[in-house]
Formats: structure tokens, sequence, C-alpha cells
């Protein structure tokens, strides 16, 4: 569903992704790690379309067509979901508004009827509770005053009202306590159905034993250097990732 | 959100719709400005002489004054010779039957989507409707009657209700308060009386529906709200005009008279034409409004969703004359293109314990330059007086300009007197957000400047929150590039 080939890619005139490969099958989960500044969170953006990081080579093939031809919005239409490392803030807008607007959305360019309010209603009672969310929570202006936790919580939720094809979190066990984790992963794993793919990316091995991964990769500059299953992540906890340097610097 | 979005889908690839010229015979005045232009005004309307002497006394001070330039706005001298002063529809509407009102001037109406037939009674909106010059028709007095409101044009007031108008007009905004205030005293048309007696909660809105339809005519209205102990009323006031390639002028007054323990809301959603991109045309709206708070605990407060006029000049205020009133401003003021806004309010504060609020939310598009004018003024009696201020300029692209000019005199030390003010762009980080939840970048400016015009937006009587919301997606459209 997902298919990455030789990607390269630059911010600010600074070359971050160098050739990046992956092949994301439906229903599969992957994992991705790295040293700081390997380019993870780069790669969330580019797939996502953010316009700051400029492509300078390569395809990525997203459910039959070209990715790195559309827009943001239509990504997201097409069943792309981002759940951001630092959810934005839009004070006056309504939670629930919010979702409503991009729910339809969505909808409307699959040629859906758009929820009325009393079905929006229904659904996003259904998927609060997979996330422990309260009410009060919809109601409150997006993201606005949230604790870390409540964002990356906000993030699954809108996910889960999204549901997406192919869902990329970036960071999202970062500033998160263990019951925040906890809850974040259920939340993740409830929507895990066998077809939705999952990229996870995440300096921590704990999230993956909440999240439990088909694959482990490692990248490193722009790169990934090293793949391989559950284990790889429990090996990188153990002993940093100065080896997998140090085996690049070998092959190359 | 299912009521936004349909308005936002609604409205994105709109322009201005309400700039068409309906082809209403008119009785006009000739053009130009001096004593016989008065004299026609005031015999037209056939007007007792001590309303001829007030005008005249008011004009002949006009003429003394120079046009303000104190203003932060632009634009060529105005020739107030090459103005028609009075303009009015030929066919004399009646007042008793709908059925003898001009069809075209219905068409009009309803072409505005301003029903003035008594349906009206569902949305609970009584219409008083002004075209050009003259108030054509007035909805619902029947009802109001029985409850001993008045709710009429300014011209029948005269006749039928003098003593009223002769104690309180210019009893808040004399002849002699601003350049334009003079004008408008001097030439002054039409617009709306309303008076609410003591103890009435007045049942349902009062609205007035102002249009200038034909070309070179400048629209001077007056309106004059008084309402009397522990009395409530709800005032709206929309307006609309065709587009044109000239200038025109629009100065009004609204006075605003509160008695003890008494609430005058007054809303208005300000449609006039912007003029074009280049800024060709519109309507330089410059106008004085002001409400007093005479009695102990009454309270007025202004709401304003600016998005037309090429120049926007008004700045609604409250005097807090009664112990423990409360006067309110709620702005939103939006300018795209070339439009230029100077706007904002006075509270003056005399009676102890009064209370203001100023809520003004500028959003500045295109090459447009918005500012926001404030006075706070505590006077020397006004013990324990508070005001609070906030003050906010959100900017779409880099070419446009925000600038707040508050003025603060405090003479009395009791006082609490708090202003905040913010300037922000609408970010980009806000945008991409909106877009990866599937949102397109012109939905996403409308949610986010929606959701920062909300606390003004909640003041507003919900049809015409829904109205200030759909104007806003029209204003903004094309603002990002």
């Amino acid at each position: 569903m997902l298919s990455i080939k030789d990607i390269k890619a630059s911010v600010e005139g600074k070359q971050i992704l160098n050739g990046l490969n992956l092949e994301v099958k439906p229903g599969e989960v992957h994992a991705i790690m790295g040293p700081n500044g390997s380019g993870k969170s780069t790669l969330a953006s580019v797939l996502a379309g953010r316009e700051e990081f400029e492509v300078e080579g390569g395809t990525v093939n997203f459910l039959g067509k070209d990715l790195l031809d559309m827009s943001p919005e239509d990504r997201a239409r097409a069943g792309m979901f981002l759940a951001f490392q630092y959810p934005v803030e839009i004070p006056g807008v309504s939670n629930a508004n919010f979702l409503k607007t991009a729910v339809n959305e969505v909808r409307k360019s699959r040629r859906l009827a758009p929820y009325d309010s009393k079905e929006f209603l229904k659904i996003m009672k259904e998927k609060m509770a997979l996330v422990e969310m309260d009410k009060a929570m919809t109601q409150r202006s997006v993201n606005e005053g949230f604790s870390g936790g409540e964002k990356k919580r906000n993030e699954i939720f809108q996910m889960a009202m999204l549901e997406p094809t192919l869902a990329i979190l970036d960071e999202t066990d970062s500033g998160l306590d263990i019951d925040a984790l906890r809850i974040v992963s259920n939340g993740v794993n409830a929507l895990r159905d066998g077809n939705r793919s999952f990229i996870v990316i995440t300096h921590y091995q704990r999230l993956l034993d909440y999240i439990v991964p088909d694959f482990v990769h490692v990248l490193y500059k722009g790169r990934i250097v090293k793949s391989g299953t559950k284990e790889l992540a429990l090996e990188l906890e153990e002993k940093g990732y100065d080896w997998i340097k140090e085996e690049v610097a070998v092959g190359a | 959100m299912s009521e936004d979005l349909k308005i936002l889908d609604e409205v994105t690839n709109s322009e201005y719709k309400y700039g068409f010229v309906s082809n209403i015979e008119s009785d006009n005045a000739p053009k130009g400005l001096d004593e016989s232009t008065v004299r026609f005004i005031s015999a037209k309307k056939n007007e007792p002489e001590w309303l001829l002497e007030w005008r005249l006394k008011s004009f002949r001070h006009w003429l003394t004054l120079e046009e303000p330039t104190w203003a932060n706005v632009h634009y060529p001298k105005i020739d107030f010779q090459d103005i028609i002063y009075y303009s009015a529809p030929k066919k004399k509407p009646s007042l008793n039957s709908l059925d003898e009102l001009d069809p075209e001037i219905k068409a009009t109406f309803d072409k505005l989507g301003i029903s003035l037939i008594e349906q009206q009674r569902l949305a609970g909106v009584a219409v008083d409707a002004v075209i050009d010059s003259v108030s054509v028709k007035t909805t619902f007095r029947e009802t109001l009657g029985e409850l001993g409101i008045i709710f009429c044009s300014f011209s029948e007031a005269v006749h039928d209700h003098p003593d009223l108008i002769k104690k309180y007009l210019g009893s808040v905004i004399p002849h002699t308060d601003n350049y334009y205030a003079a004008l408008n005293s001097a030439v002054f048309s039409d617009g709306s009386f309303c008076y609410i007696p003591k103890g009435v909660r007045c049942p349902m809105e009062l609205s007035t529906y102002f249009r200038i339809n034909s070309a070179g005519t400048g629209q001077f209205e007056r309106t004059l709200i008084i309402a009397e102990e522990g009395s409530f009323v709800s005032y709206l006031e929309g307006c609309t005009a065709p587009m044109r390639d000239e200038n025109q002028l629009h100065a009004a007054i609204v006075e605003i008279i509160s008695h003890t323990d008494a609430t005058v809301k007054y809303s208005t959603v300000q449609n006039w034409y912007p003029g074009d991109k280049n800024g060709k045309g519109g309507i330089y709206n410059f106008v004085t409004k002001r409400g007093i708070c005479m009695g102990d605990r009454a309270k007025i407060s202004w709401t304003q969703v600016e998005t037309g006029s090429a120049i926007t000049w008004k700045y609604p205020s409250v005097i807090l004359k009664g112990d423990y009133s409360v006067g309110e401003f709620y702005s939103v003021a939006v300018t795209n293109n070339m439009q230029q806004a100077d706007t904002g309010t006075k509270m003056i504060h005399l009676g102890k314990k009064t209370k203001s609020i100023i809520i003004s939310k500028g959003i500045s598009c295109g090459k447009s330059q918005n500012s926001y004018r404030g006075l706070v003024r505590i006077g020397k009696k006004a013990e324990h007086a508070r005001n609070f201020s906030q003050c906010d300029s959100l900017l779409i692209g880099d070419k446009c300009g925000a600038h707040t000019f508050p003025y603060i005199e405090v003479g009395n030390k009791t006082a609490k007197v708090e202003h905040e003010a913010t300037t922000s762009k609408v970010g980009e980080d806000q945008i991409f957000y909106c877009n990866q939840r599937g949102i397109s970048t012109e939905d996403a400016v409308n949610l986010i400047v929606n959701g920062y015009c909300k606390e003004v937006f909640n003041q507003l009587p919900m049809e015409f929150a829904v109205e200030a919301q759909k104007l806003l997606a029209i204003s903004l459209e094309g603002s990002v590039g």
C-alpha cells in the first residue's frame, strides 16, 4: 500500500533523507527507530506533505497513486493520517467542530454523505471510549490548554475518528507517563484490524512493548541501515546505536 | 459545525453579492449642499419649524468646521458639492398594507434575504427598511404597539412623538460633536426611532436594514433608541449597497439612552460595498454612535462586525453616567484588499463603580490597513470604576497592517484599568494541521479566523451570528495566496 523508493529530501538546503526505501503492506506495523537527527520526523513530514521539506528524488506510491503529487489535504482524504509530535492549538475552535469538519471533508472526497450532528455524536462517543476521553475535552478548543498527555490522546482520538488506511505516529510516546502510554497504546491497538497499517516512529523500545511491531527499522543518516523484527528493538535498547554506526562505517 | 460548514461551503468562491442596482424611480434633491438643500429636505418631510431651525443651526456650525484628519485613513478630499443629499423612492410607501409597496422595493429586499412580510414573526424580528433617504416599511408595529413600544421611521416619530424627539434628539451626540455629526444633523433624512416604555422587555429583535441604491447619493440616517427604566431591547442593524465605481458617503448617527436598570444591546453587521480589489469605489463609512447610561445599573452593549466599506471611521461609545452602569464593546473588523478601517470605542466613566469591557478583534488581509483606536476615561468622581480592554490583531499575508491606538485617562485613584493586546499571524502550522486532517487551506483559514472571533460572535443573536460568519468567509476570499 505504501512503497517508498530511494527518497531524498532536504530542509533549508540541508539534505536529511538520503535514498530511503520502505515497503508497507496492508495490516503491517513498522517501527522506525534511530538516533537523534537521523531523519525520523523528516520522513513523517515528507509523507504528510509539509511544504518546507523539499523532495529531491525518489518516488512514493500510496494505494496506487503518486503521493508526492498530492496536496496535504488530498493525502489525508486518501487515508493518510499523521499523529503530530507537537499537536497544534487552534483557539476558539472546539475539538468537536474541528473533527466534524475534517471527517465530513474526508467523507465528501469519498462521495459519502456527511454525518449529521446526531450520527456524528454517536460515533464520537464510541471513539472517545477508546482513548478514555471525557466529553468536556471535545468541547474545549483544539489542543488549547491541553496537557502533553491530553494532546497525544487527542491525536489518537482524531485518528480513530478519521479511520485512516495508513497512520504515522511521530514520537507519540514522548512526554507520556506510564498511564497515558497505556491508554494511547490501547487506542492504537484497538484500531489494528488486519488492514490498517502503521508507521510508528519512536526513540524508545518501551512503546513497542505495548504496540508490538511486525518490523523494526533503524534509520541513520537518512537511510534505513538495518531492519529486523521486534527483537531488534530490544537489542537497540540494550546496546544503544553505536554498534550500528560502526557497522555502517565499516560497510562504507 | 454542520451549520458553519454549510455556510463556508456556500460562500467559498462568492464575491460581494449585494452589488446589484434596483430600478426604483426616485425623487432626488438637486446635487450640492447649501441652506436651500437643508430647507428642501425639511420641506420634503413636512417638518415643524423647530426642527428646521435645528438643522440650520447644525449646518451653520458645520460650515465652521474642518474635515478631521487624525484617523489613520487616507483618501482624496471629498467634494461635498458633488453629492445628492436626498433621494427617495417615488411611489409613496404605504404603512398599512404591504400590497401597496412598490414591487421593485419588495423584490430588492427579497433579494437581500430580508422578508418584509409578517412571516418575520417566526424569526422574531421586526424590521424597519430604509432605502436611500427614507424608511419604506416597518413591520410588526401593531404587535409592538400593544406593549407600548414605539418602533417607526424617524420621520414619522417627528410627527407622532414630537415631545420625545425634542427631548432626546442630539442629547447624546450634540450637533457640534464632530464634523460628520454636524453634517448629519443638518441633512439627515430618515432612520429608525425606538422607544421602550418602563419595565417592558421587547419580545422580539428590532432591526433596521439600510440600503443605498441611487447613484451619487449620500446616506445620512439617524437612529434614536430610548429605553425607559427597567426595560430591555436588542437592536440589529444591517446594511448593503450596490457596486459602483465612485465612492459614496455614509455618515450616520445612532443615539441611545438607557435609563435606570435598562439594557440596550445594539448589534451591527456592516457590509457596505468595500470597493473592488484595486480600491476603486466603495462606501466611506463615517459614523458616530454613542449611548448614555443615564440611570444607575443601566447597561449598553455594542457588538459590531465590520466587513464592508472602503473606509470605516467609527467609535461606538458609552457614557457611563449612572452608578454601577455597564458599557460593553465587542468588535470584529475585517479588512481585505485596499480597505481601511479606523475603529474602536470610547468608554467615559462618570458614575461610581461603573464597569466597561472592550473586546476588539482586528483581522487584516490583502493590502489593507486596520486600526483600533479606543479611549477609556475615568472621571474624577468615578470611584472604583473598572475597565478591561483586550485588543487582538490577526494578520493574514505580509502586505497588510494592524495598528493599535489606546488612550487611557484616569482621574480617580481607585480605578482599575486593564489593557491587553496581542498581534498574531494565522500560523502555517495551524493550516498544515488542518490540511493533514483533510481540510483545505481556504476552509482552514475560515475555521481559524472564526475561532479567533468567537468571543464576539457569541454576543450576536443567533441569526446574525450566522450572517456574520458568512460575511467573514466572503471577506477573507482570496486572502491566502
